[in-house]
């Protein structure tokens, strides 16, 4: 019988802010193995693809596959490296190096850390997003600056997809727990959201297994902002991303402090 | 609107008289509310720890069963007891860590988990377990974690140089954390615990594992601490820091607390004066029936102990039995074998 329950939902301060400095600083440190796996590896795909592949398909929905998939990479790039730092990343401070631990003796409390922590991970994925969208428009496959308004976008879905992984790495036991996550929803998602190719394509019942996930409303979004078009839905396109990650940070706070707080 | 609660504690902190550097800059402060700025005017007589019939139940097994404890302030408390009575639960639940599952904590004041925000502004922890960041270096340790509590400025600078003084670490600032010795980590954890000049320091087991030097430089840290009149809460298994540092001491054993008082009144009130020890095989050669000795008999591993009033007269017995022997006053590791028994605890 515990006398006080806890509120469903979090209520972090603005104390949070001290934890994302946190992670920016330790990130800081090891700036270049970080840019080059958030970077790198998602440049070569696009190269790769792009140039390789994109010689095969030709045009695809009147773009050139180039800039088809640069779009998409953007938004992928963007939940990998989100979901990878609300992994790896916050396992460790979690579990392994007891940072989050060490913070419960300042006045800072679950709600602020979990809350810095989705933030970071839409950080990281925003600043790996945007190095991509400089490379794209470098490789003129970009129209127009209404692409930066994409930014926003990215950001808030890569809060979303750090939430999510919160969720994961609150029941996690160890490392290899986050497989079965990168295996079951990441790259199911990945392959299903028009990323790679058009989600039009697809069977019905795909198209809506994949609408019923949240990578897909962001390409939506994205990818006619990158194209020098203008998104349809949006509203309803936002509204999916900003519902799966308000649950998720409600589930993963709560989740974290049954995990921490006994 | 829980952000501004949370900013108002460090209004407390400003208006502390531990607390006069106007050049450590706190992020935000708005106007101190009434009973917040009474607190540190009437710690003179409010304890500075309160527990009240305090319960933690785990699967139906009572940890903590009833905790009944008042800690006046510039007290340093001790916590003993076997491994699994009780004593970490115990601190968990003072820093709102642990739910609270019957009962009440009230530190400075305050009640705890309802804020618990307010109250770690205040405090400060030496966890059990090395909690240092290994990504930063020593001093950024301090700069982070003094982050936390929303301190800033050339005020915190020089809190920390004198911390890294403090904590004879002024030479390793630039060193990572992996560099350090055991010692060098403990004396860091002290150091950082006082980033935001705590009111009450919790130490939960903070020498397992030092060597003697290390652990007499901690202590003489500790002494430091109390004779500013900062509130020390302290668990250990070491007898003898127990017995050298803390004013009061409670025996914990199956989440009560089967004895509280001074060391020396413990002793007093626990075990006979004087003990005297034997090796426990030749012994029984010479001693057939030990309950004629006038004493009271105790054998852990292969040691008598006989602890007695009237040491000369056990000690005649044994010298006319030609049985080597040493005597010794009775200390605090008497009175908790005594008291908690000296079956192996896992």
């Amino acid at each position: 019988m515990s006398r006080t329950r806890r509120p469903l939902f979090p209520r972090p301060s603005l104390r949070f802010v001290p934890v994302w400095r946190r992670n920016l600083r330790v990130w800081r440190k090891l700036m270049m193995p970080s840019l080059l796996g958030n970077f790198g590896e998602p440049v070569l795909y696009l190269l790769a693809f792009g140039y390789g592949f994109g010689r095969l398909v030709g045009e695809l929905d009147g773009m050139s596959y180039m800039v088809f998939i640069a779009s998409g990479i953007i938004c992928s790039s963007a939940m990998f490296t989100a979901s990878f730092e609300g992994m790896y990343s916050a396992y460790t401070r979690m579990a392994e190096q007891n940072t989050w631990l060490a913070m419960l003796g300042t006045p800072l409390t679950l709600d602020d850390i979990v809350f810095a922590e989705a933030v970071w991970a839409a950080t990281k994925g925003l600043v790996s997003a945007a190095a991509i969208l400089v490379v794209a428009s470098i490789l003129g496959l970009v129209a127009d600056a209404r692409a930066l308004l994409a930014l926003p976008v990215v950001f808030a879905a890569a809060f979303t997809f750090g939430s999510l992984a919160l969720v994961v790495t609150s029941v996690a036991r160890s490392y290899d727990f986050f497989l079965y996550y990168f295996t079951l929803a990441v790259t199911p998602m990945l392959l299903l959201s028009g990323v790679f190719f058009p989600l039009q394509e697809m069977p019905g019942w795909i198209q809506w297994l994949a609408l019923s996930l949240p990578l897909a409303h962001v390409v939506e979004i994205v990818r006619p902002l990158m194209t020098g078009t203008w998104p349809t839905q949006v509203a309803l396109h936002l509204a999916v991303i900003v519902a799966y990650g308000a649950a998720a940070l409600v589930t993963a706070t709560a989740l974290i402090h049954r995990r921490l707080i006994r | 609107m829980p952000a501004t609660t949370a900013m108002a504690l460090t209004s407390d902190q400003a208006d502390d008289p531990d607390f006069p550097d106007p050049t450590m800059k706190l992020h935000a402060q708005p106007a101190p509310s009434a009973q917040d700025t009474g607190v540190s005017g009437s710690a003179g007589t409010a304890p500075a720890i309160a527990m009240t019939d305090l319960r933690k139940v785990y699967a139906g097994v009572p940890v903590v069963d009833g905790i009944n404890l008042s800690i006046p302030p510039g007290e340093f408390f001790g916590l003993l007891g076997p491994n699994g009575a009780g004593k970490t639960t115990t601190l968990r639940m003072l820093l709102g860590l642990t739910p609270i599952d019957a009962g009440s904590v009230r530190v400075l004041g305050m009640s705890i988990p309802e804020q618990e925000r307010e109250v770690r502004a205040r405090l400060g922890v030496v966890p059990q377990f090395d909690t240092l960041d290994p990504d930063f270096t020593v001093e950024e340790n301090l700069l982070t974690y003094a982050s936390y509590f929303g301190l800033s400025g050339p005020g915190l600078q020089q809190r920390i140089e004198d911390l890294l003084d403090l904590a004879n670490l002024e030479t390793r600032r630039h060193a990572r954390i992996d560099t350090l010795s055991g010692g060098m980590k403990r004396r860091l954890t002290l150091a950082r615990a006082l980033i935001n000049r705590p009111e009450v320091v919790i130490l939960d087991e903070p020498t397992t594992g030092l060597d003697p030097q290390a652990r007499h430089h901690l202590w003489r840290q500790l002494r430091r601490l109390r004779e500013r009149g900062v509130t020390l809460v302290l668990t250990t298994h070491y007898m003898e820091e127990a017995e050298e540092l803390c004013d009061r001491i409670a025996i914990i054993d199956a989440g009560r607390i089967i004895a509280c008082d001074s060391p020396q009144a413990l002793i007093a009130a626990h075990v006979e004066p004087w003990v005297i020890s034997l090796n426990a095989a030749s012994a029984r050669r010479f001693i057939a029936d030990p309950s004629m000795l006038p004493a009271r008999m105790l054998e852990i591993a292969d040691t008598w102990l006989i602890y007695t009033a009237d040491p000369a007269a056990v000690r005649a017995e044994l010298e006319s039995a030609g049985l080597p022997h040493a005597t010794r006053a009775a200390h605090l590791e008497d009175v908790f074998l005594k008291l908690t028994g000296h079956d192996l605890r896992d």
